[in-house]
């Protein structure tokens, strides 16, 4: 594949969408809400994420943050994903997302993946692995306690 | 001058396509590229003389104890410090920098002393004193910086007291290619009755280095910056000031006498140098200064400012580039942008697509970017063997960075 192609994969028309229109953007009341800040310390990136969980059950998520459109993209579909999923199904969804940038073999049957999969193409830039999985990471961090 | 050309054909790495592109390496702030003299010092000693120092007598002991010592003399004179023994070999700046706050600041400071710094340092010369500071009850003070990333020597007046005791600084700042007045400040932390360190991480690859015309108290350098070998620099120290430090290591090499309860330390340089050294790693580190001395510090200065002039002057063209730091003619090849709207790590993405490397990120300089007002910069800066036709890559792909991200944003 050419370098151009892969560049177009690496910025697909719908990562550039959640790019330049956040899905989520914003910050939940404390009160009801864990707040996990993550860095990426290489780079600078930095991202604060709200989880409302209610009943082992994500109810709203939100996020602010600074970040280049591989890692704000990223954390703009992924408060989408996990908005109404168990704690454990957005686990596992994790788990999917992080096999998939890797270049891992990936289930992409069990969960209705949608825009996530346009994410794929960060697997032929290894330096923005960590881009992608920032908001994953926090995401995780915040469901793990 | 020297011919470009000629200095390029002696960097194997650089005759390589990156993504389809030829190489157009403008990553050196972070680590230079080694010619071949360098990398052929390192197979030779590895392939013929490979053996501990100092203690073998047999004769390739001696052999590697000769070339271990005498890039410590090469290093000396590189310098020009008075004194071979001033030359401790450490794994870097970093490692030097830690040195001096351990063994000499730890030591000495006591609380309310003062420490005085910049905001453009890198990380490694802030937090080491940050760990003085909470070991000591010793504060950190700011010089504060111009909007040019420049600073007044009026304001190091005001900063430096008589309660400062160290103050420390970059000679060349490794993101805006400041150059500072180290000289200067020095005198006046002397006239408080401070010490002066000097961190010369990006200034001794690029310009010449006089250690007794600075008359700073220690200076700290990589070899890595300048050709030469990762894992091995030097921390320079006047001989009163390291004779009254106690070592950074213990073990090996850096002993007189071992008892069971006590020991006794070597002399200059070995108590600093304990466990087996850097034998290869200085080898190398010797060779680098050969070549680079062969070039001529001062041309390589004179080559890279025509470099960096250049692209700023090509920068100029482009409204949505924005540089950071002093003009062309009071900065080191150093080249630090953003191209507004896009992020760095995007920037250097699509820069890399066209085979051009640049850096991108905090530079390991948080303050810093905090007081330009973003998270993150891109960086190109530039070496002996880089020329005008890389200038107009890069330029080129910066274009098609912002064509790219321009048609995205259209969509």
């Amino acid at each position: 594949m050419s370098m151009q192609s892969n560049l177009d994969t690496l910025y697909r028309q719908v990562i550039m969408d959640h790019y330049k229109n956040p899905r989520n953007r914003g910050e939940l009341d404390e009160n009801d809400a864990l707040t996990i800040n993550m860095n990426n310390p290489s780079c600078g990136d930095r991202i604060q994420l709200h989880l409302q969980v209610e009943n082992d059950q994500v109810v709203d998520a939100k996020f602010t943050g600074e970040g280049c459109s591989i890692s704000l993209s990223s954390a703009s579909m992924m408060t989408d994903t996990v908005k109404g999923k168990s704690i454990e199904e957005a686990l596992e969804i994790s788990g999917i997302f992080s096999e998939m940038v890797q270049g891992k073999e990936y289930d992409d049957e069990k969960y209705d993946l949608g825009d996530i999969e346009a994410l794929q193409g960060v697997t032929k830039f290894p330096a923005r692995i960590k881009c992608a999985t920032l908001a994953w990471k926090a995401m995780e961090k915040g469901l793990d306690e | 001058m020297f011919d470009v050309q000629k200095v390029r054909e002696q960097f194997p790495i650089l005759h390589q396509e990156v993504n389809g592109h030829p190489l157009v390496y403008l990553d050196n702030s972070a680590t230079s590229q080694k010619p071949i003299q360098v990398i052929e010092a390192l197979e030779e000693y590895y392939n013929s003389y490979n053996s501990n120092v100092h203690r073998g007598v047999h004769t390739l002991g001696s052999k590697a104890t000769d070339g271990y010592e005498g890039a410590r003399d090469r290093v000396q004179s590189f310098i020009n410090a008075k004194n071979r023994e001033e030359i401790i070999f450490t794994r870097g700046t970093t490692t030097a920098l830690n040195i001096v706050a351990s063994s000499y600041a730890k030591a000495k400071l006591n609380e309310g002393d003062e420490i005085v710094l910049t905001p453009m340092e890198h990380h490694s010369n802030i937090i080491p004193w940050q760990q003085v500071a909470k070991a000591t009850g010793a504060v950190l003070k700011y010089i504060p910086l111009q909007p040019d990333g420049t600073i007044s020597l009026e304001d190091v007046e005001e900063t430096v007291t008589d309660k400062t005791k160290i103050v420390t600084m970059v000679h060349v700042s490794n993101v805006l290619g400041t150059m500072n007045p180290v000289k200067e400040v020095g005198e006046i932390a002397h006239n408080h009755g401070a010490i002066m360190i000097v961190d010369g991480a990006q200034s001794s690859p690029h310009k010449k280095v006089d250690v007794q015309d600075l008359n700073c108290d220690f200076f700290a350098f990589s070899a890595h910056k300048m050709c030469g070998p990762t894992g091995i620099g030097a921390l320079y120290g006047k001989k009163e000031l390291l004779d009254d430090m106690e070592p950074f290591e213990f073990g090996g090499e850096m002993i007189d006498e071992v008892g069971l309860y006590e020991s006794t330390w070597k002399e200059l340089p070995y108590k600093f140098e304990g466990g087996t050294p850097i034998i290869g790693g200085a080898i190398g580190f010797a060779k680098a200064i050969d070549y680079l001395e062969e070039i001529g510090l001062e041309n390589i200065e004179a080559h890279e400012k025509m470099l960096v002039q250049y692209a700023m002057e090509r920068l100029t063209e482009h409204e949505d580039v924005e540089v950071y730091g002093p003009p062309a003619d009071q900065r080191a090849g150093i080249l630090t942008f953003n191209i507004k709207g896009v992020h760095p790590h995007d920037v250097a993405t699509v820069l890399d697509s066209q085979g051009v490397a640049v850096r991108a990120g905090h530079h390991c300089a948080r303050p810093l970017m905090n007081w330009l007002g973003c998270t993150a910069t891109a960086r190109a800066s530039f070496y002996l063997y880089n020329t005008k036709s890389d200038v107009d890559a890069f330029v080129d792909a910066l274009v098609t960075a912002k064509e790219y991200f321009g048609d995205v944003y259209a969509e």
